[in-house]
């Protein structure tokens, strides 16, 4: 019971924070309904048991893209662009291109909901390992490998926005 | 109330996952198309951390983590390239950049 409020109160929270992200005119605005949004999946992860990651998505996400995002917007000027017209001419094909694949989704779990309840029995975790523990245990063994050219891949990034924000090189 | 389910939150996710490419089609102002890009991935993150949920397999909580990791990287490198753009071109509209157009 208290699962489906807090679930509801969540999607409310990512849906709206996500529609006024996609809406507002002051760039400002949509980085806060953004953040509000992040939020919200913080929260979801949570409700998952998933609580390394509700601690990863707040102190990155929020903490630290967010900041970024600030950071950009008040060293670009956006004047002129919160004057000038906000959605480009092909917005009506766009949306019926999303339309169209709203529709196939909304077909797929309409038709495969009863799909996921295979999914749904599966037994629960043995008692005295933490999320956070279990993913460690994972990320460090099975997945050693994704984690190392993970670390590469924000190495390149780095010295790519370095490059890219350079005045000369 | 019906319980929350799977199928819930998968759902949740795709109407997540639609608002963001409505987002990046529609909009002109590239700090936003960057926003809504967070707003996809945040949308296979719900999913990812949902199957992870159901199955008790911790995977899905991995690949979530590289997910945020490309979300780091993709967006430090736009950022960069966006201030690169504004210093030579002097706007952040999506249209307006046509340098490989003739």
């Amino acid at each position: 019971m208290l699962d489906t409020v807090l679930f509801y109160s969540f999607a409310v929270l990512v849906l709206g924070g996500g529609i006024l992200t996609i809406t507002r005119r002051n760039a400002v605005h949509s980085a806060i309904s953004l953040i509000v949004s992040l939020l919200g999946v913080a929260g979801l992860y949570l409700l998952q048991q998933a609580e390394f990651l509700f601690a990863v998505q707040i102190v990155l996400y929020v903490g630290g893209i967010m900041v970024l995002f600030l950071f950009v917007i008040m060293l670009v000027n956006l004047d002129d662009a919160a004057h000038a017209r906000q959605f480009n001419r092909q917005w009506v094909v766009a949306l019926a291109a999303v339309a169209a694949v709203g529709a196939e989704l909304g077909y797929f779990f309409h038709r495969g909901a009863g799909a996921f309840h295979i999914a749904e029995a599966a037994a629960v975790l043995p008692p005295g390992t933490g999320n956070t523990e279990a993913l460690a245990d994972s990320l460090f063994s099975e997945y050693l490998l994704p984690f190392e050219i993970a670390s590469l891949v924000l190495l390149v990034a780095v010295v790519g926005s370095v490059i890219m924000a350079k005045k000369r090189i | 109330m019906h319980p929350v389910t799977t199928v819930h939150y998968l759902a949740l996710s795709a109407a997540l996952l639609l608002i963001g490419t409505i987002g990046v089609l529609t909009r002109r102002n590239i700090v936003i198309i960057l926003m809504s890009i967070e707003l996809i991935l945040n949308a296979v993150n719900i999913n990812l951390i949902a199957f992870s949920h159901a199955w008790h397999n911790v995977g899905g909580q991995v690949f979530a983590i590289f997910v945020i990791t490309d979300a780091v990287a993709e967006a430090a490198v736009g950022l960069g390239i966006l201030i690169a753009l504004f210093r030579n071109k002097e706007t952040v509209q999506a249209d307006e950049i046509d340098l490989l157009k003739w």
